[in-house]
């Protein structure tokens, strides 16, 4: 048995209370909304008397069970777009020996460069000149493809051998079948990378859905969270609520899915 | 429906009869015509268009007319804008050092640790999966005076006097960033425990019986193989600073970048012109700086990082 | 031959049909959400469609933050409400936005409207022509909490009268911690709730100034008046230690808490304080002067008819508009939301005025005054920096008062060009 050296002791024990730290805003959220007006100011983390009282009367007047929907609807289908396309152009430009491949590369890169702020003003006048405004379409358009996930997918598929490709050629496969089915399968983890990324920054997302929706029918969990929040008036238990309601999704998603999520995070760090 | 059509002519004999080459020529564009179009429609035209607004005085209700460069003179001569500036880079400069430093440590330490390994790794990763504009009402309420601030409770009971945080022109700024650190932590942890396991262990074997101490590997032998990895998360966090808008718009409602404009980094300020002054024009040129303040900003941390 | 005429007639069946159908002209009505208002609101449409059978009104609400960016792009997008709920200070972004269009003279006759009203819907007035009109009006009061005024040793059914009774009450009801940091303010701060509105028409006003001159086009508190307003405000924190602005984040939630003796908050808030369990609240009216003057802000949302409406949709708009401005719509509202109906002969009645709760709000309308503000976010955002530039920056009162003075007056020159 190897002897345990008191540094690595300490170490852990450091490691842990820090991780402890990280989690402590976490668990006063979820402890506040479990707790009713009158002991929102007693501040021990464990409710005296907890309730879910908060959970009921929010999500009984049916508008975050939307914004719960809508944020799930447009985070499933940028996510899918981005899957589809980012992977197809990735894989073309890995893949295909064309005159214009470099150009399209750089060019597609060079979107990386110009901050989604700068896009925003136009993306709106855009988005009211063809009615897009106050509508999933208006939110999703922006996203539906990323630089980003292009960059990553093509570097994942330069590892794919070509003998795969060119024995499936030989098979009598055509170019999009031999994509979908030879190439796809072998990057599965670049794959679900992307895809966890694309989601939850669809999910999270606070800035242009806040700027091209109008009603609140329309609102993304962050944006309804954010103006529940002011429309409360500062009830810390309510607020609370709203924000356990918006985090505990990715949360509880994080617990079946962990080993996949860290994974993904590491690959895109390594290949991005 | 480029696919159909190829199919079509395949089956009318032209397909069989060009060379491998061609037939890849066509493929590789029919892959690409969806997404250039929309790399065109969605990104390149509004890059423009953007740059063509900030030379305007389009408000939201009037059309545009050409004014040169009055908004960037506007801009220039405009306080809050330095001020806003100041800001942005203090965001940029607290929060980059700090949040890799932390995650580093963090990282170094936890590679070695095989009791509870992903339990552990899983406290420090869960903030990233949570929302900013929902954590952001967290962190506002732990800012609180007492009797209900959560930080300043805890002061109080070991005699230290209560901070202001939010309500100071000093600490605001700090304060509003800490959220944002907390929140990158995880992902940044996780990117350099990637980084850390992917150097071979010969590496370190061999430096183990050149008898190098633990430090003397850290300096000579992790960090510089680390370098991917950190310029990667340099570029990405500096980025991320320099933008970051949705903490500080949700943790002052009621004075966004607030109190006396001590927080207000520039992409709120853009949202302020834009969609509460409706001054299209002259945001548009904020936002024409924003680009250049992230490209020049980007460009010689690459540069740097490449050079050492 | 035959199918084809058949097609025709069912064709035509149909179109009859549709016409007949859209012999109901639906308009479309806007305000923000808040429980009351909407639920108000769905009780005169329903009464509304009821008398006008061949109207028929749909109401679409969103939050209050970014109303106004929303209605705005509406319009823009060449959607939105043909009638619109707008406050009153965002009347000219709106008539410069081409978003709302005057009332005609011949459905809404000038004379009618300033012998009904009173006098502060003057403010939807530009030119000879009237913008909108309001269902209710708010004014402000001073609310304290019972139970602390009876623990700090006063009578919980005298409330402050003047400002010095004011400062005395709240250095009364002012609880502190052992290192001296408030646990109970006394009195609320917050320039970003209501406080503007009781700085700027109110104790300016007591002070022996006035805020603006030229129709609210010119600064004038950069004044003796002025500074001692901004003094005595200031001094509530940092000489007589009553209050501390952004404690409990905002005002209305340290009262409602419990920890406030007294706020300062408009009737719109009374709806949010009724449901407070733990004590007892009264209102007051907002304290006068040691000379005995009184002065009050008024404020009120107003419905206008958009640009947007026009031909048989105007006409319907106009029948509605009329409708939410009646004496009727203005009980049920009353009722409902417990804002103070905006005709006088509504309003005065007795049983209103005798009333522990309305009685200081109407009070109040007597001798109210309302500002009229170019942008009334920008403007608010002047007083608040104004405060904390005393309170957090240790500036002295006179040098940020100056520097209001300026910021505000250039906000006002803008809107002029």
């Amino acid at each position: 048995m190897e002897r345990v050296r008191p540094g690595r002791i300490i170490a852990w024990t450091l490691l842990f209370i820090g991780g402890v730290i990280m989690v402590t805003p976490l668990l006063f959220m979820l402890s506040t909304s479990l707790k009713d007006a009158s002991q929102v100011y007693d501040l021990r983390v464990i409710p005296a008397a907890p309730t879910l009282d908060n959970y009921i009367e929010i999500l009984s007047d049916g508008r975050f069970t939307r914004w719960l929907i809508n944020s799930m609807i447009v985070a499933i289908i940028v996510t899918l777009s981005n899957v589809f396309f980012d992977s197809l152009v990735g894989y073309t430009l890995a893949k295909f020996r064309f005159r214009g491949r470099y150009i399209v590369f750089i060019a597609i890169l060079s979107t990386l460069m110009i901050p989604t702020e700068m896009l925003v003003l136009p993306w709106y006048l855009m988005a009211s000149q063809f009615g897009w405004i106050d509508s999933y379409w208006g939110i999703m358009f922006p996203g539906m493809m990323t630089a980003f996930g292009t960059f990553l997918m093509k570097q994942f598929f330069e590892s794919v051998p070509d003998d795969f490709l060119e024995a499936a050629r030989i098979d009598g496969l055509n170019e999009f079948t031999i994509w979908w089915k030879i190439a796809m399968p072998l990057v599965t983890p670049a794959l679900s990378a992307l895809a966890i990324f694309t989601f939850l920054g669809n999910w999270t997302a606070f800035f242009w859905p806040l700027i091209v929706t109008t009603s609140a029918e329309l609102y993304t969990l962050p944006v309804g969270l954010s103006s529940f929040a002011v429309e409360q008036s500062i009830q810390w238990e309510k607020i609370m609520t709203g924000a356990s309601i918006a985090t505990l999704p990715t949360l509880i998603i994080f617990l079946f899915l962990q080993r996949y999520i860290v994974r993904g995070v590491m690959l895109a760090g390594l290949k991005g | 429906m480029s696919v159909a059509a190829h199919r079509e002519v395949a089956s009318g004999g032209l397909w069989s009869r060009i060379s491998l080459g061609q037939k890849q020529l066509i493929w590789a564009w029919g892959f690409l015509a969806v997404p250039l179009l929309f790399y065109i429609v969605i990104r390149f035209w509004p890059t423009f268009q953007a740059f063509y607004l900030s030379v305007t005085d389009w408000t939201i209700t009037r059309p545009a007319s050409y004014v040169g460069l009055e908004n960037y003179q506007r801009l220039y001569a405009d306080p809050l804008f330095w001020q806003v500036f100041r800001n942005t880079f203090l965001y940029l400069i607290l929060g980059t050092p700090i949040s890799l430093l932390i995650s580093f440590v963090v990282a170094y330490y936890l590679d070695r640790v095989r009791f509870m390994h992903s339990f552990i790794r899983a406290l420090y990763f869960l903030p990233f999966l949570t929302t900013a504009a929902a954590m952001a009402w967290v962190w506002r309420w732990f800012y609180q005076p007492v009797p209900i601030g959560v930080i300043n409770d805890v002061l109080s009971s070991f005699g230290i006097p209560q901070q202001p945080f939010l309500r100071s022109t000093s600490q605001a700024l700090p304060a509003v960033l800490a959220p944002a650190v907390w929140a990158g932590l995880g992902f940044q942890i996780i990117i350099f425990l990637a980084g850390i396991r992917a150097i071979p262990v010969t590496y370190y074997e061999a430096a183990r019986i050149d008898g190098l101490s633990e430090g003397a590997i850290l300096r000579k032998i992790t960090i510089p193989l680390l370098k991917p990895t950190l310029v990667f998360l340099v570029v990405f966090s500096s980025i991320g600073f320099l933008r970051i808008f949705d903490q500080v718009y949700n943790i002052n409602t009621n004075d966004p970048g607030g109190p006396l404009n001590a927080t207000k980094p520039l992409v709120l300020m853009i949202y302020q012109t834009a969609f509460s002054s409706y001054e299209m024009g002259y945001a548009a040129a904020q936002t024409v700086v924003l680009f250049l303040i992230l490209l020049v900003i980007s460009l010689v941390q690459l540069r740097l990082m490449r050079d050492r | 031959m035959r199918f084809r005429y058949l097609l025709a007639s069912v064709a035509l069946s149909f179109a009859t049909l549709a016409t007949s159908g859209a012999k109901a002209v639906e308009i479309e009505y806007w305000q923000y959400v808040f429980d009351t208002r909407v639920k108000a609101m769905n009780q005169l449409i329903a009464k509304f469609q009821e008398a006008n059978p061949d109207i028929k009104v749909k109401q679409t609400t969103f939050p209050y933050a970014d109303y106004q960016t929303k209605v705005a792009a509406a319009i823009l997008a060449g959607q939105g409400p043909d009638v619109v709920q707008l406050f009153y200070g965002w009347t000219d972004n709106f008539i410069a936005g081409k978003m709302i269009r005057p009332l005609r003279a011949e459905a809404f006759p000038s004379a009618d409207i300033e012998r009904d009203f009173f006098p502060i819907v003057s403010a939807m007035k530009r030119g000879n022509e009237y913008y909108g009109l309001p269902t209710a009006v708010r004014s402000l009061a001073l609310f304290y909490n019972k139970k602390a005024l009876k623990d700090a040793g006063l009578d919980p059914n005298n409330p402050p009268k003047t400002i010095d009774e004011l400062v005395a009450a709240a250095e009364k009801t002012t609880k502190r911690d052992g290192s001296g940091n408030i646990i109970s303010a006394g009195m609320t701060l917050d320039m970003g709730g209501q406080d503007h509105q009781w700085w700027r028409e109110v104790l300016i006003r007591q002070f022996g100034g006035e805020p603006y001159t030229d129709s609210d086009t010119k600064v004038a508190y950069n004044s003796e008046a002025g500074l001692k307003a901004l003094t005595f405000y200031t001094d509530l924190q940092k000489k007589h230690k009553v209050g501390q602005a952004g404690f409990m984040d905002e005002g209305q939630a340290a009262f409602r808490a419990g920890l406030a003796a007294m706020t300062i908050d408009g009737t719109f808030r009374l709806g949010s304080f009724g449901t407070i369990k733990a004590f007892e609240w009264g209102v007051t009216e907002l304290p006068a002067n040691a000379q005995g003057v009184r002065s009050n802000y008024a404020s009120y949302f107003a419905n206008a008819i958009t640009t947007r409406a026009d031909g048989e949709k105007l006409a319907a708009a106009e029948k509605f508009l009329k409708y939410v401005s009646s004496p009727e719509a203005m009980k049920v509202w009353m009722e409902v939301v417990g804002e103070l109906p905006a005709r006088r002969t509504a309003a005065l009645t007795p049983e209103n005025i005798a009333h522990p709760i309305y009685g200081p709000f109407l009070k109040g309308l007597e001798y109210a005054h309302t500002t009229l503000f170019k942008d009334e976010a920008a403007q608010r955002q002047v007083a608040i920096d104004m405060a904390n530039r005393v309170l957090i920056g240790n500036e002295d009162p006179k040098t940020s008062l100056v520097k209001a003075a300026e910021a505000e007056q250039a906000i006002l020159d803008r809107a002029k060009r």
